[in-house]
């Protein structure tokens, strides 16, 4: 079985979604941290794909676009030890110390 | 990027891509692994992503090539014309003369 990334061909029994929805706030902030970290050096597109590839598949299949790279995002600087986990989750509970 | 001058193949050239494991990120689709098909095009030396994804340099470059393929060579039951293609590229490393 091809990794869940790798897809071309893979029967699908539904439809494709092709509606598109008005690009949210946090997509874009996620966009701009992208390409902020990319232009400072701590991120390459290829690791970027790397971590997205690396999504347990049932994360990959429920999750969409943008959240795939904040997925990918975290997982990156939490590997280079930019940033912990453990902080990251204190502050998304909205704690700050 | 370093200059890589010498390539293996040219357009024209049958090859057959490798169906070598390979566990870590790499770009060569998985439906096209051990498929033949033609080279059209020597796209040049690009930095290998199989070395970026890990943070590496991604050198030494590698060339990379559009190669085109038959649909009815890649999907078993592929119902189109048999002169339906499909172009992907691919790196040199996954390539070998066929």
């Amino acid at each position: 079985m091809p990794a869940v990334h790798d897809r071309g061909g893979v029967p699908f029994d539904k439809p494709i979604e092709k509606s598109d929805h008005p690009i949210q706030d946090w997509e874009v902030r996620i966009d701009g941290l992208r390409a902020v970290l990319a232009r400072k050096g701590l991120l390459k597109t290829d690791e970027m794909r790397r971590a997205i590839e690396a999504l347990p598949r049932e994360k990959y299949e429920s999750i969409e676009y943008y959240a795939k790279w904040a997925e990918a995002v975290e997982a990156i600087l939490v590997e280079k030890g930019l940033v912990s986990k453990a902080d990251l989750d204190r502050r998304m509970k909205g704690q700050t110390r | 990027m370093a200059a890589q001058t010498s390539t293996k193949f040219k357009a024209g050239d049958r090859v057959r891509v490798s169906s070598r494991e390979h566990k870590g990120h790499h770009r060569t689709p998985w439906y096209v692994k051990g498929k033949s098909g033609v080279v059209v095009k020597a796209h040049g030396a690009y930095t290998n992503p199989e070395s970026l994804a890990y943070g590496g340099s991604g050198e030494p470059a590698v060339q990379l090539y559009l190669v085109q393929f038959r649909q009815k060579d890649l999907w078993t039951s592929y119902g189109g014309p048999d002169s339906d293609n499909l172009c992907v590229d691919i790196f040199e490393h996954w390539l070998e003369p066929a």
